[in-house]
């Protein structure tokens, strides 16, 4: 599975959706992901891919990782990914 | 002052996972105590306790729920939802806002805090799930209990070590008689059967490793156990006008500190916080029949209550019967007083006293009716429930036959 679907089956799970119902434009919000399913998902996307993920939930919109839409949490990811492998 | 019912009562212990069951295993003298199975129980010299067994999370909660609630917190809302469907009482408008849960529990969620020690610690992972914090926090069971049955007003928990469900029940009854809240649920929880949990109690050196056996002369220490009791309290007059089945009436409550020493209980503390209940219920001494003792089967703890027992009741000392379910369902530390109020019911409701099992040999300083090994039939119409903790802090109530 690469990372794109990776990151959307865990979305979902915390969604409490199909795969396939997770678009790329979502918001979590849109989702129904509330703050403490954020964070819930942040930590899952953590352990799959044994990263550190810059999210405050203090204030996310403070974090240096974006998170308005499932497309901006997968190209966060993958730049994580690209930060550690380099 | 308003008179205060019990209309509700719910439980999970190592006897059954509810009332009807621990009654059942109560008047049987069934030992709910057993092999530990837990993760590293190899390690441990102590590896027996009463331990719920068959106990499967995933057919009572979602996934959700399960990532937010310890097995206390499990434990606390299956009692509480037998408690509140016996009672039939629903909280809505003025009733939610003026009613509230008062629970009781030592440990908090300890499985919680072991499971992501070993993970940090002995596993060396450096993150832990970001629900740590509200799952192991001591009052997660009460707000938990608090969402499920819209309860808005007093809410909180009551941490005294072995005696933490009876003061939470002690302060519900006293919300509930002074007029500040119409209905408390309360009661209290434990699950401190894993690894760290009873490895700490092991370093104290008063764990048998073979039995529970309070007031016998053979007794050889304490044995932990799990679960929860939680009770509906309601005031009287509201629960009469709705046709509720009342379960029994509490009639005194009191508490003393001993301020003495840590660990080792006094006698004087104790008799001062049973005349205390028996004052505060303006009690004739000979009308209780019936103490379910603290009794947990260590040296200091089963003569010392004897003892107080004796000075507080006099000659009727020797007319009344006291009895130690902890040889049963074990110690619950912070839920002990919340099981043990099941044997007060059922010997007000059903005539039924259970009994201390594992009796072998009188012991001349406990020489009490300890009801040894065989549950009695009796009529009674006041009972006490007494409960003395670590650290010497008191608390004994007193219930009558509604």
């Amino acid at each position: 599975m690469n990372v794109k679907d990776q990151v959307i089956a865990i979305v979902a799970e915390q969604a409490l959706l199909e795969p396939s119902d997770v678009t790329l434009e979502s918001s979590p919000e849109d989702l129904g992901i509330d703050s403490l399913g954020l964070v819930e998902a942040i930590f899952a996307i953590e352990e799959a891919f044994d990263i550190s993920v810059p999210f405050n939930a203090n204030d996310p919109s403070e974090s240096d990782f974006d998170i308005s839409s499932v497309a901006k949490i997968i190209a966060g990811i993958e730049k994580l990914i690209a930060e550690q492998v380099s | 002052m308003k008179r205060v019912v019990i209309t509700g009562a719910g439980t999970i212990n190592a006897l059954g996972f509810d009332v009807p069951a621990t009654y059942a295993a109560m008047r049987e003298g069934t030992c709910g105590i057993g092999p530990l199975d837990f993760q590293d129980v190899d390690r441990l010299a102590i590896k027996i306790g009463g331990q719920v067994q068959g106990y499967e999370a995933e057919t009572y909660f979602n996934r959700q729920q399960l990532s937010l609630y310890d097995r206390f917190t499990q434990f606390t809302l299956l009692a509480a939802r037998q408690a509140l469907a016996q009672s039939g009482l629903e909280f809505h408008g003025e009733l939610a806002d003026r009613s509230g849960v008062i629970l009781g529990n030592s440990g908090g969620g300890l499985t919680t805090q072991d499971e992501n020690f070993r993970a940090v610690y002995e596993e060396g992972k450096n993150r832990v799930h970001p629900f740590v914090v509200p799952k192991l926090m001591n009052n997660a069971a009460a707000s938990h209990v608090s969402m499920e049955f819209n309860l808005r007003g007093p809410t909180f928990t009551v941490s005294t070590a072995c005696a933490s469900s009876n003061h939470a029940m002690g302060q519900a009854y006293q919300m509930v008689r002074s007029g500040m809240a119409p209905a408390m649920i309360t009661g209290g929880s434990e699950a401190m059967l894993c690894f760290g949990g009873v490895k700490a109690w092991e370093g104290l050196r008063v764990m048998s490793k073979k039995a529970c056996r309070p007031f016998s002369a053979t007794r050889n220490g304490m044995v932990q156990g799990e679960g929860a009791g939680v009770f509906v309290f309601e005031e009287y007059e509201h629960a009469r006008a709705r046709g509720a089945d009342i379960l029994a009436e509490i009639i005194g409550f009191a508490m003393s500190s001993d301020a003495a020493d840590i660990v080792m209980p006094s006698k004087a503390g104790a008799a001062r916080a049973i005349s205390g209940a028996l004052k505060d219920g303006q009690i004739a001494k000979e009308r209780v029949s019936y103490i379910n003792a603290h009794g947990t089967g260590t040296a200091a703890n089963d003569k010392t209550e004897c003892a107080a027992v004796a000075d507080v009741f006099g000659a009727h000392a020797d007319n009344l019967m006291i009895s130690s379910t902890k040889s049963m369902h074990g110690h619950l530390i912070g839920g002990t007083g919340a099981v043990e109020l099941l044997a007060c019911l059922m010997a007000l409701r059903d005539g039924v006293i259970a009994p201390t099992i594992n009796y072998e040999e009188p012991d001349p300083e406990c020489a009490l009716d300890v009801v040894p090994n065989e549950a009695r039939e009796a009529k009674v119409d006041v009972v006490m429930s007494n409960a003395f903790a670590f650290g010497g802090l008191n608390a004994v109530i007193a219930l009558a036959r509604p």
